[in-house]
Parts: C-alpha cells; structure tokens; sequence
C-alpha cells in the first residue's frame, strides 16, 4: 500500500464519488460538498481513478492475470499465425498418405481424416472463436446498452416494452433460438456472429438497466438536473461511469459464453462451415474418429475450454476488482 | 393463492403472444431470405399448381394478421401442422419424444441435487480449506467446458478406454437407451447434461450457505452450545436452500424442454435432437412447431415451479411480483 493513501484526498473530495469506489476510501468528517465548485489543486500525489482502483486489485487476482495472459497469448498467436504456422491448415500436408497420423515432432497435435495439420487448424481456430465471440458481444452490447440505458433512464411505457421483449427473448431455450434463427439465415461464419449478438442483448440491457436504476437515485444526478444538464450529458458524464462496472464484468464472461455458443453451432453444423478451421467444426469431424484418432477430439475441445475458462476468471477478478455485486 | 396463480398465468400470455409472433415472423416472405413455398416443397419441383396449391393449404394468399389468427388457432388446438419428411403430425412426434427427454431430464436434476449440494456445503463449511479449493476450481472449469465435448470425453474413457483396459470386461454404453430402456444407459448422458447445473448449484450454495453462516442466528445457536451439524444442517442449510431451489426449478423447465447437444452426442432420441434432425432435414413444420412446444413446456415446468414456491414460501405470495 503507497503512503499517500494515508493522506487526505484535498481537492479530490469535491468529485463525487461512484458507489463504487466507496468502500475503498475513509471518508472525511464534514461532508462532500458537491455543490461548491471545486478549484482545482495541483497536487503532488498521482490521482487514483476507480479504473487505477480496479486494475490493483485485479493484479493480485492471481487466477484472473493467468486468464489475462493466455487471452494475450492466444492473440498474439493467432494475429501473427500467418507469419510462423508452418503448415496450411486446409490442405493436406503432404502428397504421400498422411491421414490421421499420431501425434509426433512434425505435427505436434496430429493430423486429421484427411492429413491436414491439427496444430495449425487449431491455431487458425482460434482467430474464428475469438472474432466471433468479440463480434457478437458487440452486438449484443450495442443493442443492450442502448435499450437497457434508455429502459434504466426513462422507466414508463419504453421501460415496460423493452423489458416484455426481454422476457420473450428469455422464454426461448438458447442453443434451440439459436439453431432456428440460423436455419432461417442459413449458417455461415457471418450469421452464426449475428445470431449470438442477437440472442445476447436481453442480458446485457438487464443488467445495465438495473445498475442504472441504483445510480439514477443519487444526489449527484439530482444536482446535476438541477444544474442544468441535459439528458445526455447526466447519462454520459455522471450515470455511465458509475453503472458501466457490471457490464464489463458481464461483458468479459460473455465472450466466454458466445465461444462456447458457436462452436456447438459449428459441430451441430449450423455454424462456421468446413473447410475454415473452427473448434467446434473439428469436434464434428472427430466425432466418428474417437477410437482410431482421439487426438482429434482432445486438442479442440482443449482450446475452447481454456480459452472459456480464461475470460470466466477474469470475469471473477474483474467483479471482484470493481465490487460488483452480482446474483448468479 | 388462486389469485396469485391466476395472475401468474396472466403474465404468461404476452410472452406466449410474442414468442409466437417472432416464430411467425421468421416465416414472412421478405423480411428475412428463403421462401416459405419453397421451404414447404423441399426438394420438390416447384410448378405454379403447386405453389397455387400450396398457399391455398397454408393459408399464404391471406393477408399476414389473419395468416397469424389461423397460426395461433392451430396452435391452441394443438395442431402444429405435418411433418414434410414424415407421414405423421408434429403433435405425434413430439409427444413421442417427449418421455424419453422427461427421464433423461429428471435424471439430470437428481445428479444436480445430490453433487452439487454436497460440494457447495462442504466447501463451504470447510471455507479455505483443500476441498473448498478443488470444489471451486472444478466448478470453474465445469462452466467452461462446452457440455459436447464433455460427453465426447466420457464416452472415450467409460465408453472406449475403459474397454481397452479390462479387456472389454467393463464400459458404459455411449448412445441410445438400450432396449428396453435401462439405467445403465442414462448415466454418461446425464452426468454430461448435468455438468454445467451441477457447477452453477455448487457455486450458489457455497455462498448462500457462507452468506447464512455469518448472520446472528448462526452465533447465536452456536453460543448456545449446539453441536456444529445442528447448527449447518438445522438453521444455515434451510436458510441457504431458497435461491438453490428456485435455481434448480429453472434448470428443470429448461432441461425438459430438450437438451441438443447432449442428445445429440449420445444419440438419445428426445425432443432436443428430433428438432435438430428436423433442422438439418429442412422439416421446417416440425421445427417451428418443436420450439413452440419446448417454449410452453418451459413456460408451463416454470409456472409449476413458482407456484409450488408460493405454497412453500407465503412471502413470494403476498410480495412484488419482479425479481
């Protein structure tokens, strides 16, 4: 712990604090006076910010920086996989027989029914899990943040029709709207991103709108209408910063989720289609080939769980680091 | 109570209205691709008699609010239209499938109950000790591993391995039900079914049960003396038990109404997996009508649930009726 947490925050005192970053600070005898404009002070000390906050905690979190590093690591190797994979992953690796070979120096993974390269399919693998995973869950935060903060922020009639189509959303089995909503939009790498973007903003909308729900009820979104500030400004400037925690949190793990999401899609074959390399589509293509070659079943599955497991404990560390609380 | 039931079918109905309309709504021509003639003919020829004749038969020349009238009142008289690949209704097909998805479900849950329970009071009650750690890695890695590939594990061990090494003395079957139905089969399928529940159970009960541990009532009984077991069983555990339940009644509706994945790894004939036979065959009839099943079956497991709660719980009566 740095010595200047001993010291009284000064000028800091003026901002209003988040609820968030509450329990980490002692808080003075005379109330935060909100109201008086604060003069800026230079000060010595480096200013805290809830995110300095958070990512000090999050350091400790021992489980969640291994999350972190393999996340890092399996972007590094898939970004700069065309710059040292060695073997094409979708084309047999030699003129001479080389289906199903055991694994060996040469292909440190295997190769599959048709002598392609396990190891370089399952690094090309992870470039499909990891942008469909990051582009669905935009989507679903685009149309999640925008409904769940307009819902959060107005309540009334907007509020009680986002939340019935929410519902609806919700009555839906997953994986069965999934493979229905991809039947209808055929299934390709594109879709299977769009699908799981779609299905996901219920949650996302949830959770932002009821953390806005508690942040609305502060004094310093009151001061702040009082002051004048336009809708957008309080959402943007005093609302968002304090209500944005769970949706990183819930974010993180999402991604998790939507990995998981496509490649059961693409080993039901309704997802990213052969020949582009994907886990789940590997998995398909073992599935008869358990007793000759159970490589080929070990290694995929291996990837997606921890690449999963990853954005799962960073997910932990993250609610951790931020103090948000969550029911499961 | 009858009025907390009544208003609790009440909720149902807009849900049930608007499940149905976006199922509908993925069959309108234009509004996403494919056409719902063709999708009807499959591999047939399309002739313009055909095509005449099959709106007549759909009622696709109507206009789309009376298309949707005649969809719903189908729906309400349980007609869910006739299978393009087979020669039966979608009603007879479902209701076929549908026990053998109820066993493979309760199956499921008693998995559920029985581990995850025990792992989430142990590690609680043993809070930072080696079991707490195992209970809580594994319930990490369980959310992460995808259910498919676990079944695809199981059947390799219990299914292949084990043969190798007892010289095909011992296995556990890797697809079917056996006939007739047995229990032997029911074992890796809802081990793997169970796999993520058991995980989200353990994890809610350890800390339900840590939250129950620390209150005053808890000091309290153990100030008078009483023995540990007492206190964990007799007063933690009734408290702790609430959201657990309300978990696994969710997870019950949501399993009865198929599970794809693990149905489809161990070739289980239920619901989940005719449905996605029926996907890849393009029998859209079946499709559309096996989600509007599997949706009521959810809304109704779910409806049997919170009113069971109601009977327990006065509070959930009498209180708000959101989360």
């Amino acid at each position: 712990m740095s010595a200047d947490r001993q010291h009284p925050d000064g000028g800091d005192l003026h901002t209003p604090r988040g609820p968030l970053d509450a329990g980490g600070h002692e808080l003075q005898d005379q109330p935060p006076r909100t109201l008086v404009p604060a003069v800026p002070e230079v000060t010595a000390h480096p200013s805290r910010t809830l995110w300095g906050d958070a990512w000090m905690r999050l350091r400790k979190n021992k489980l969640a920086i291994a999350g972190l590093t393999w996340i890092t690591f399996i972007i590094i190797v898939t970004v700069s996989a065309d710059l040292w994979v060695p073997q094409n992953f979708a084309e047999p690796t030699s003129t001479e027989f080389a289906s199903m070979q055991a694994p060996s120096a040469d292909h440190p993974f295997g190769t599959d029914r048709i002598g392609r390269d396990v190891f370089s399919r399952v690094v090309y693998g992870a470039r499909v899990s990891l942008a469909v995973g990051i582009l669905a869950v935009s989507i679903s935060l685009v149309i999640g943040l925008a409904l769940g903060s307009l819902s959060g922020y107005y309540g009334g009639l907007l509020d009680a029709f986002v939340m019935r189509t929410a519902d609806i959303f919700f009555a839906f089995p997953y994986t069965l709207f999934a493979i229905a909503l991809l039947a209808v939009l055929g299934p390709s790498y594109r879709n299977v991103f769009i699908a799981i973007g779609i299905l996901g903003w219920p949650s996302i909308a949830r959770v932002l709108r009821s953390s806005i729900l508690s942040v609305k009820e502060n004094e310093y979104v009151d001061a702040a209408r009082a002051m004048g500030a336009s809708d957008l400004r309080i959402m943007l400037r005093h609302i968002m910063p304090n209500a944005i925690a769970p949706i990183i949190v819930y974010g993180t793990m999402s991604i998790g989720g939507a990995i998981i999401t496509e490649a059961a899609l693409s080993y039901l074959g309704m997802g990213v289609q052969p020949p582009t390399p994907s886990w789940g589509g590997m998995l398909s293509e073992a599935k008869a080939l358990m007793i000759p070659a159970p490589w080929l079943t070990v290694w995929p599955g291996f990837a997606i769980l921890t690449t999963v497991l990853s954005f799962v404990l960073m997910g932990d560390g993250l609610r951790d680091a931020l103090d948000v609380k969550m029911k499961d | 109570m009858l009025k907390y039931v009544f208003r609790r079918i009440l909720q149902m109905i807009p849900v049930f209205l608007g499940v149905t309309l976006i199922l509908f709504a993925l069959r309108i021509p234009g509004l996403l691709p494919g056409d719902p003639v063709q999708l009807i003919v499959g591999e047939r020829e399309l002739t313009p008699a055909l095509r005449a004749q099959i709106e007549e038969e759909h009622h696709l020349n109507e206009s789309v609010p009376v298309q949707y009238g005649y969809y719903i009142s189908g729906i309400l008289q349980g007609d869910l239209g006739r299978s393009l690949q087979k020669n039966r209704t979608v009603t007879d097909i479902l209701l076929d499938k549908f026990p053998n998805t109820a066993r493979l479900a309760v199956s499921a849950i008693l998995v559920e109950i029985i581990i995850g329970l025990l792992a989430g009071i142990i590690s609680a009650v043993k809070q930072y000790s080696f079991w707490d750690v195992v209970v809580t890695l594994s319930t990490s890695i369980l959310v992460s591993v995808p259910v498919f590939w676990l079944g695809m594990l199981l059947q390799m061990f219990f299914g292949i391995k084990i043969k190798q090494w007892t010289g095909g003395a011992f296995s556990l079957p890797m697809s079917g039900m056996g006939s007739p139905p047995d229990l032997v089969h029911l074992i890796l399928p809802s081990i793997t079914l169970a796999s993520v529940s058991t995980a989200y159970v353990a994890r809610i009960m350890r800390s339900q049960m840590l939250e129950a541990m620390g209150q005053d009532y808890i000091r309290t009984a153990m100030a008078k003396g009483l023995s540990e077991r007492v206190v964990v069983f007799k007063h933690a555990l009734k408290n702790a038990l609430i959201p657990v339940v309300t978990f696994i009644g969710i997870d019950l509706g949501a399993l009865m109404g198929g599970a794809i994945l693990t149905e489809s790894v161990f070739s289980w004939p239920g619901v989940g997996r005719e449905i996605y036979l029926a996907v890849m065959q393009r029998d859209w009839p079946v499709v559309m009508g096996g989600v509007v099943v599997v949706v009521l079956i959810v809304m109704f497991v779910n409806l049997l649930v919170d009113i069971s709660y109601a009977v327990l719980d006065p509070r959930i009566r009498y209180g708000g009726t959101t989360e």
